[in-house]
């Protein structure tokens, strides 16, 4: 008998290597290589975790109970996998198009964003899902239990209660490492991911493994068992009609609507192309997981003594016959059907938990202006990362509590038939405009309700939640409202009792509800774009000017989203209207796309209602866009083409627009470029004629004296420095500069600037130096140059108490290096911003410069002249400026 | 005869400058540095003579000109304009808005000293 | 000029078949469900020998074909979908 403590020894060695596994994989996600994960073999090992330990081990149970019918909870995913055109290619599509972090915030995101009926699933789920995680727990410490037992150990309660804990704490650990890494739940887990497919392999192979053993080493071949098989008891098959339809039905929509199946199916989906492939290859991996079912069972049932529990048949069976490596390995397959489950289920409901439940309620508590202050994603990340503890710790609960009951397979059932409540809402939402947040969110509490009273309640045995008389006489004496035969139908089997009387009152209350009473625009813009989702239709720009400011919208994006994203996101949509700069105009197009982006993180109704704080006018502008996705707009024909070209009129007006504003604004300039000229070069020139003057009179005390030669040799200084200036911003400005290209790194520049500046200024410099490691080939000294200016005009306009200058070096594999200048100053207001680039732009107090204005302009044009860029980067607070290195200057060995 | 002259000007080696040649000819000199609050100040010290800089941090020098020839206790107070920008068209300016005399810098010292004595009469 | 029409009626019939085999995509899991229900119809002679055999046989044949049917189909469409890059059923109207 293999030792209890080796199978310690190689479950923990196990873990390890999932770890490793997934380790290895955000490694190699982080660097780009993720073809491999991205690959439709590993989409398709990820659905698995529709295999859960209920039907690694109970499968064999079930068909020792009742034959075939087992066969129902694979052949209702087959159907809906083979039929993938039809429904799952829109889900998925709409999943990405929408960016979609969980099934509650699918639901919520087509009814208008509702933060309701985001609750609704969320509980929903959570009650659905509690159970099935007690049951994975109960699975593994039951199997382990096996194995003690066979060691000479007979573990009690107690044990079983340790073993669960140390589980449930081990998986809670694995899910915070790897599932909230990213906060944005729309980015792949790429280390989960990987670690549930190999997993899968794991528990398809030790299934095989078994029934291998089970037909070729205990049955002697096929012909042999199927006879065992036509002799055994299980071979009275009766289907019940309404249970195999049922079963069929509620499978099927549980591989929609399970948060798990949601999570790796849609959110975790790469490549819409992936589905094609999992259309034959899931089924294909069901059907192998399913195969040998039947045989163990029936071999299970003639070898093993009477009175087993046939739920671990897959485990006692090669034990009792002395095969311990098979049973390892049936081990390790049922350890990775319930683990992966786990991990996945709870990151699936962890998100759903903080984005629709914890983060309302801390926005509503910070009331207005929550989105500018406070790091939101900070608080997303720990309340995701207490929701998957507090999950774990939920399902660890409801295991003690429920004390292990006997029959695996019930508690699956009760959940498939709960999270199915959101099926007829996501097929109408899908396929039907004229479904709203009323009818969807009465359809669903409908169906809850009722799937609570004639299901989930009752399956805690009669008398232990809801009393015995109630299920004989109904509450309160009403005989209609019996769990188990609600309007006096009776003697229905339980289970599609429950099913078919919740469904159908759901999508009742659902059709009805919809038809009666009338959806809000938002509701119906977020109809016409998931039921159009092929169509591309409601994605017309209404050229309405928003209220808030682009840069407040910045500052609140990059707190949800990051900095990098935020403000690359930002520059990008500037770019598409035809400016510069990292400020768009803010057009309902672009606060679309915004909260879309902000939905990844922290889901749609949330980032709406963030994004509302903003934008003041977010009715009117809901108005606008209905307008156009209207079904009048609709019946117009607006051929591609046409659309395109307007949109590159809109961009070449723009840019026209914004041309002609500098025509305007340089001409006059010439002007003001002659007067400033004589301005700089006269002033420094009095100081020198008057004290020269003076010094020529003579009369003069010898300390004075002194004092009026510095004056002298200074502005003589400042008059050269002037000119040289000058030189270089027109040889720049005519391009005839001579660059001198060396070798060198990023941190030696930066202390060559830092140095030059010099350590008599106030400004405290915060730098990262493990950042700075960037090797570069280009003109340092021109660099240099640049980055003395910024840190130069840090000093003297920063007016902070402590002025401090940060330097944030970003430097990322697919993009050009970037070091940003940041200090805790007051910043430069927006309509200056655009002109601190232009020659003799001096903000303010013009004296404390020392300079004549040129130190920005130079920078510019040595960044240009280096093949980089030099902007100001709004919404951090103080004045910040981004220096882009160029391109060419990073080295390409690393 | 001690005579006092408001300096507004914001160039510290420039008032160093005119401070010292006008100090030597027995003349009190106040200076001041910024646009904004220039006005208050020459109200507040009733000088004999303003020297007043046209570009000004915080408000320029024509403005606070324009104001003070609209007071009534500072309408006939003698101002002599100093610029740096020499074009012919800031002289015209400061002429219209009623500078008693302008000067562009840079400019020799025994001028200045000439014009300010000029300026108060004898 | 010879050539052209018989080009254009080349493309149409491709076209056609494209969308025919979208049509197939569509009611490929009607017949799954209605060939998985079939068994409920099978008669039956209380508790006749080899049906769980039977049943069993039939319904991982079923499997089968449906996977393989499947797998054809998704080739097809993959390759559908690429080319039309998405607008595919932007054809729904015709």
């Amino acid at each position: 008998m293999i030792s209890f403590n080796l199978l310690v020894v190689i479950a923990l060695a196990y873990v390890a290597f999932l770890f490793l596994v997934a380790f290895a994989a955000e490694r190699r996600a982080a660097q780009g290589r993720q073809a491999w994960l991205r690959s439709p073999l590993i989409y398709t090992l990820s659905l698995s975790i529709y295999c859960t330990a209920w039907t690694f081990y109970g499968a064999v149970g079930y068909a020792a109970r009742s034959g075939l019918e087992y066969l129902t909870i694979y052949l209702g995913p087959t159907i809906v996998m083979v039929g993938w055109w039809w429904l799952l290619r829109k889900l998925v599509r709409i999943g990405r198009a929408q960016r979609i972090t969980s099934i509650a915030d699918l639901i919520s995101s087509r009814f208008g964003k509702s933060t309701l009926l985001g609750v609704i699933v969320t509980l929903l789920a959570v009650v659905g899902t509690t159970p099935y995680i007690a049951l994975q727990l109960q699975s593994v410490t039951l199997s382990v239990a096996v194995f003690a037992e066979g060691s000479g150990t007979r573990w009690g309660q107690a044990d079983l209660a340790r073993a669960a804990l140390w589980v449930a704490a081990g998986l809670a650990v694995f899910t915070v490492i790897f599932g909230t890494r990213t906060l944005d739940a729309n980015e792949r887990h790429h280390g989960v991911v990987m670690a549930i497919a190999v997993e899968a392999v794991v528990k398809l192979c030790a299934l095989l493994a078994v029934g291998i053993y089970v037909v070729w080493g205990l049955a002697g071949g096929i012909g042999a068992t199927l006879e065992r098989i036509d002799a055994s008891t299980v071979a009275l098959w009766t289907p019940a009609p309404g249970r195999w339809v049922g079963l069929i039905l509620v499978s099927a929509a549980a591989l929609i609507t399970l948060p798990r199946m949601f999570q790796v199916m849609v959110v975790e989906n790469d490549d819409e192309r992936n589905l094609g492939t999992a259309s034959w290859a899931f089924p294909l991996y069901l059907l192998a997981m399913s195969l040998f079912v039947v045989p163990i069972a029936v071999v299970g049932l003639d070898l093993m003594p009477e009175g087993s529990n046939p739920d671990l048949f897959v485990l006692t069976l090669p034990l009792a016959q002395g095969r311990q490596d098979v049973a390892v390995l049936a081990f390790l397959g049922g350890f990775s059907s319930a683990t992966s489950m786990v991990i996945v289920a709870t990151i699936a409901l962890a998100t759903m938990v903080s984005n629709h439940i914890v983060v309302p309620l801390w926005l509503s508590a910070r009331q207005q202006g929550a989105t500018m202050t406070g790091d939101v994603r900070y608080v997303v990340l720990v309340a995701r990362r207490l929701s998957i503890a507090g999950i774990l710790a939920l399902g660890y609960v409801y295991y003690r509590l429920s004390g292990g009951s006997a029959a695996l397979a019930a508690i699956g059932l009760i959940a498939f038939v709960g999270v199915a409540q959101v099926l007829p809402s996501l097929v109408a939402g899908l396929y039907w405009r004229g479904a709203n947040r009323i009818g969807a969110a009465a359809g669903i509490l409908t169906g809850l309700v009722i799937w609570l009273w004639t299901m989930f309640l009752p399956s805690f045995g009669e008398g232990a939640v809801i009393p015995a008389h109630v299920f004989a006489e109904g509450p309160f004496g009403l005989a209609w409202l019996r769990p188990h035969a609600l309007f006096g139908i009776d003697g229905i089997d339980p289970l599609v009792h429950a099913l078919y009387w919740s469904l159908l009152l759901n999508t009742l209350v659902l059709t009805i509800g919809s038809i009666l009473t009338f959806p809000t625009p938002l509701e119906r813009l977020q109809g016409a774009q998931f039921v159009n989702v092929f169509e591309h239709s409601a994605d017309k720009a209404a050229w309405t000017r928003s209220d808030a400011r682009a840069e407040d919208l910045l500052m609140m994006a990059q707190r949800i989203i990051g900095a990098t994203e935020a403000q690359e996101l930002f520059r990008s949509e500037a770019a598409r209207q035809g400016k510069g700069g990292y400020l768009p105009d803010v057009t309902v197009d672009f606060i679309g796309r915004l909260e879309r982006q902000l939905a990844g993180s922290v889901g749609a109704a949330t980032a709406h209602a963030m994004v509302g704080q903003l934008t003041e006018g977010a009715s009117v502008s809901v108005e606008d866009l209905i307008a156009v996705a209207d079904e009048a707009a609709q019946i117009m024909e607006y051929s591609l083409k046409l659309e395109q070209k307007s949109a590159e009129q809109e961009r070449t007006a723009t840019a026209l627009r914004e041309a002609n504003e500098k025509l305007t604004a340089i001409s006059i300039q010439k002007d003001a470029f002659l007067s400033q000229i004589s301005h700089e070069l006269r002033t420094p020139m009095t100081s020198i004629r008057s004290f020269s003057e003076i010094l020529r009179d003579g009369e003069v005390d010898p300390e004075a004296r002194g004092r009026f030669a510095t004056i002298i040799h200074d502005e003589a200084n400042r008059l050269t420095r002037l000119l040289d200036d000058l030189l270089d911003l027109s040889v720049l400005e005519h391009g005839q500069v001579t660059l001198n290209r060396e070798r060198g790194t990023l941190e030696a520049v930066l202390d060559r600037a830092e140095a030059a500046v010099g350590p008599a200024v106030k400004l405290v410099i915060r730098r990262r130096r493990s950042a700075e490691q960037v090797p570069l080939e280009t003109d340092l000294d021109r660099l240099a140059q640049v980055f003395i200016n910024i840190i130069a005009n840090a000093a003297k306009y920063c007016r902070a108490e402590q002025p401090e200058l940060r330097i944030v070096v970003n430097s990322r594999a697919d993009r050009p290096v970037t070091v940003d200048f940041i200090d805790n100053g007051d910043g430069i207001e927006a309509d200056s911003q655009k002109i601190i680039f232009e020659k003799f732009a001096r903000l303010g107090d013009t004296r404390k410069a020392g300079g004549a204005g040129l130190g920005l302009a130079i920078s510019r044009q040595v960044m240009e002249a280096l093949g980089g860029a030099i902007t100001y980067l709004p919404g951090q607070g103080g004045a910040a400026f981004r220096v882009v290195l160029p391109e060419a200057a990073r080295l390409a060995a690393e | 005869m001690n005579r006092r002259v408001l300096l507004i000007e914001d160039e510290p080696n420039i008032i160093e400058a005119i401070s010292f040649i006008l100090s030597r000819d027995g003349w009190t000199v106040h200076t001041h540095s910024d646009g904004e609050t220039a006005l208050d100040r020459v109200r507040a010290g009733t000088p004999d003579l303003v020297i007043l800089d046209v570009m000004l941090p915080g408000r320029s020098g024509f403005d606070i000109l324009r104001d003070l020839r609209e007071g009534d206790d500072t309408r006939a107070l003698p101002v002599l304009m100093l610029t740096a920008r020499g074009q012919t068209k800031d002289r015209e300016l400061a002429e219209r808005l009623g500078a008693t005399r302008f000067m562009t810098k840079p400019f020799s010292n025994s001028d200045v000293l000439h014009t300010v004595r000029e300026m108060v009469g004898p | 000029m010879a050539l052209r029409p018989r080009r254009s009626e080349f493309l149409e019939r491709r076209s056609y078949r494209q969308r025919r085999m979208r049509d197939a995509g569509r009611i490929l899991p009607v017949f799954a469900l209605v060939f998985c229900l079939l068994p409920l119809i099978w008669p039956r002679q209380g508790g006749a020998d080899g049906l769980t055999s039977t049943g069993l046989m039939y319904l991982f044949g079923l499997w089968i074909v449906l996977i393989v049917l499947a797998a054809a189909l998704s080739r097809v469409l993959r390759d559908d979908e690429t080319r039309t890059n998405g607008d595919a059923d932007k054809d729904r109207l015709r």
